[in-house]
């Protein structure tokens, strides 16, 4: 590694790496879990040097068995452990639905908090690199749907390290959906900016005239809307990332849509059903006569993502939509 | 020995007393939801968890009242928790297919057909990373063994060499339909060892002396690093899938037959070849008053309060 290479801030997927090594190295009861995680480092890094550092009982490769190995760690987590389990992409969630929704979620509720339940669920999405249909899709609101899930959805690489030490820490369930298309990408302000909790949302851009809600990948694809050379230019747009959809911080955006007078939330989920819906309905109960016009919601087109490139960026929220959506609210 | 077979007979006559007392509830419209006895079977449960010590852990079934009073969880709290009180095992909030003690090492049963299988294996693994010298038990039933939670669960543990035993208890019946009918290919002592189970054997679940010895044999092996195993213990259930479930699926002549090998009746038989035919009645006694007593408590207990509806949402 260069020197220059050396003081510069973590990727996305090398903060990922980092915290899951200052996890390992804190606390003996942390073990990482999944397909492909040990030797190979994962399939795109995120585990990277850990087998090596702290070996195959700790960061243990495990055959393709997402369901038995999703028990596994439920009734590893029972008995003592912090299991960090990997879901390597999103979709698959639906081959282990039962030990998520059924066993971590319901079951520290039916002991009455009898029972420990300290597992992390890490999983990663991001269309428009034509995976298809199977590799591309965000269910984030399947699962914020499922009371005694956390769901936690850094947007950078500062929450990416942040949100899944807090996501380790924590001693209940908690999802942590990554976005591969950021992974490469880097924080500038990594070492300077102050770690926050989930549960708390992040003013990434200050503006007057409308409140956009992200997170995940849409945060940064609202950003480049709102760069000099993108469509939103001169608008003064504020962006919100939420950061975490359980917990929910409505009051920062409240307090934003307080002051802007309009809402639009951006995901990469599909519109219809997602959570741009309950969002907007939160905030209308709250904001009802404080709101210019109808909050709205941009996201996925209600199709399985595609395959060829162009109709994949035809059903996926960018630039220019966003661009379309503000100035529509702006109008409307 | 003399004391094994004591203490399980105990076991047992507490299992029955809770169970029969639980069914007449049901009936009687003062249980709520639904519930699943194990009348029949109690040999497999005592005979098990006899085997086990109070650091070990189990997981069980929507069937799983048996196993979770052997395992040493408290009979008053169960009942409590089966009348929905605040005193119930956990809260009134898990009811009778959800209870579950950790302290006693009893990891829940479970309402999923199959869920708790990879949860045991989990657990030995843990206690195998942690070298706590526990050991897991998954007890299921032999429904379960077409899931794909078995299938991983036993490729799992044979891969993490986990400290655990699969008890399948097979009561001829997978909710309404006859096992066999859903059968082809191998049987299941032959699919185990196809997974490299250590060993797996077939025993007669009604009789508490044979499982209480295979399962002392499996519990040693396996608690000695000899790898995870499966036992297929053979038995019956007495009433049918669920409570108010007529069984008109069932063979009369079958089903008479098992009567006659009902586990507390095998049991009498071997008290009486040691003298001892006055213990199982001595047993049964106790148990019928400290289950009566449990019923007192439950229905002199308070609801839950309103407030705990909301409490212990994801941890």
């Amino acid at each position: 590694m260069a020197d220059g290479e050396a003081t510069r801030p973590p990727r996305y997927v090398e903060a990922v790496a980092r915290a899951l090594g200052d996890e390992l190295a804190a606390d003996d009861d942390v073990v990482v879990l999944g397909v492909d995680v040990g030797a190979a480092g994962g399939a795109y890094g995120a585990t990277r040097g850990l087998h090596e550092r702290f070996g195959p009982a700790r960061v243990i490769d495990t055959p393709i068995a997402e369901a038995g190995v999703l028990g596994a760690a439920v009734g590893a987590a029972m008995a003592g452990l912090r299991p960090v389990v990997e879901i390597m992409y999103m979709d698959f969630l639906t081959v282990c639905l039962d030990p998520i929704v059924n066993q971590a979620a319901k079951l520290p509720y039916m002991t009455a908090g009898g029972v420990r339940m300290p597992i992390v669920f890490r999983t990663q999405t991001g269309g428009g690199r034509s995976s298809g249909a199977q590799h591309s899709q965000s269910l984030e609101a399947v699962l914020a749907h499922v009371p005694g899930l956390k769901v936690f959805l850094p947007g950078d690489a500062r929450d990416a390290y942040d949100l899944t030490r807090a996501a380790v820490r924590d001693d209940g369930p908690v999802i942590v959906v990554e976005n591969r298309r950021l992974y490469n990408r880097r924080a500038e302000d990594f070492d300077s900016r102050a770690p926050l909790p989930p549960g708390r949302a992040r003013i990434v851009r200050a503006g007057t005239a409308a409140t956009v809600v992200a997170w995940g990948r849409m945060v940064d694809e609202v950003l480049r809307a709102c760069a000099d050379d993108g469509p939103l230019a001169g608008v003064d747009v504020e962006l919100v990332d939420l950061r975490t959809l359980v917990p929910l911080d409505l009051e920062t955006v409240v307090q934003s849509v307080l002051k802007t007078g309009r809402a639009l939330v951006v995901h990469e989920a599909v519109t219809a059903f997602g959570p741009g819906a309950e969002i907007a309905a939160r905030i209308d109960e709250r904001l009802r006569y404080d709101v210019e016009g109808p909050i709205r919601r941009l996201g996925a087109a209600a199709s399985p993502v595609p395959y060829a490139p162009q109709l994949e960026a035809a059903v996926l929220p960018d630039a220019q939509g966003i661009a379309t959506a503000v100035r529509a609210l702006l109008e409307g | 020995m003399s004391d094994e077979l004591l203490a399980d007979v105990t076991t047992m006559a507490r299992i029955r007393a809770f169970e029969e007392r639980v069914a007449r509830a049901f009936r009687d419209g003062r249980i709520p939801g639904f519930v699943h006895v194990s009348i029949g079977q109690e040999a497999v449960a005592a005979g098990v968890c006899g085997a086990l010590e109070r650091r070990d852990m189990i997981t069980t079934t929507h069937r799983g009242h048996g196993h979770c009073l052997a395992k040493g969880a408290d009979a008053g709290a169960m009942m409590a928790e089966l009348f929905g009180r605040a005193t119930g095992t956990c809260g009134g909030k898990g009811g009778s297919m959800h209870i579950a003690d950790p302290s006693v090492g009893v990891l829940g049963a479970n309402g999923i057909v199959g869920a708790g299988i990879p949860i045991a294996v989990g657990a030995a693994l843990a206690a195998r990373l942690r070298d706590s010298g526990a050991i897991a038990v998954a007890f299921a039933g032999e429904g379960t063994v077409h899931s794909g939670a078995f299938h991983e669960a036993l490729t799992l543990a044979t891969l993490w060499e986990a400290p655990v035993i699969f008890v399948i208890e097979n009561n001829r019946f997978a909710e309404f339909t006859d096992s066999e009918a859903m059968w082809r290919g191998a049987p299941l002592l032959e699919r185990a060892l196809g997974y490299g189970l250590a060993a797996a054997e077939r025993i007669d679940g009604n009789d508490a002396v044979a499982v209480r010895a295979a399962a002392t044999e499996a519990v040693a092996a396996t608690r000695a690093g000899g790898g995870p195993r499966l036992l297929e213990a053979m038995t019956y259930r007495h009433h049918g899938h669920y409570e108010g479930d007529p069984a008109a699926y069932r063979d009369e002549a079958e089903t008479a037959a098992w009567l006659e090998r009902d586990p507390l009746e095998v049991a009498r038989r071997a008290l009486r070849e040691r003298g001892e035919e006055g213990a199982l009645d001595a047993a049964r006694a106790a148990a019928e008053d400290e289950m009566d007593a449990a019923v007192a408590a439950a229905l002199a207990a308070p609801p839950p309060p309103l407030e705990s509806a909301l409490e212990h949402v994801g941890g």
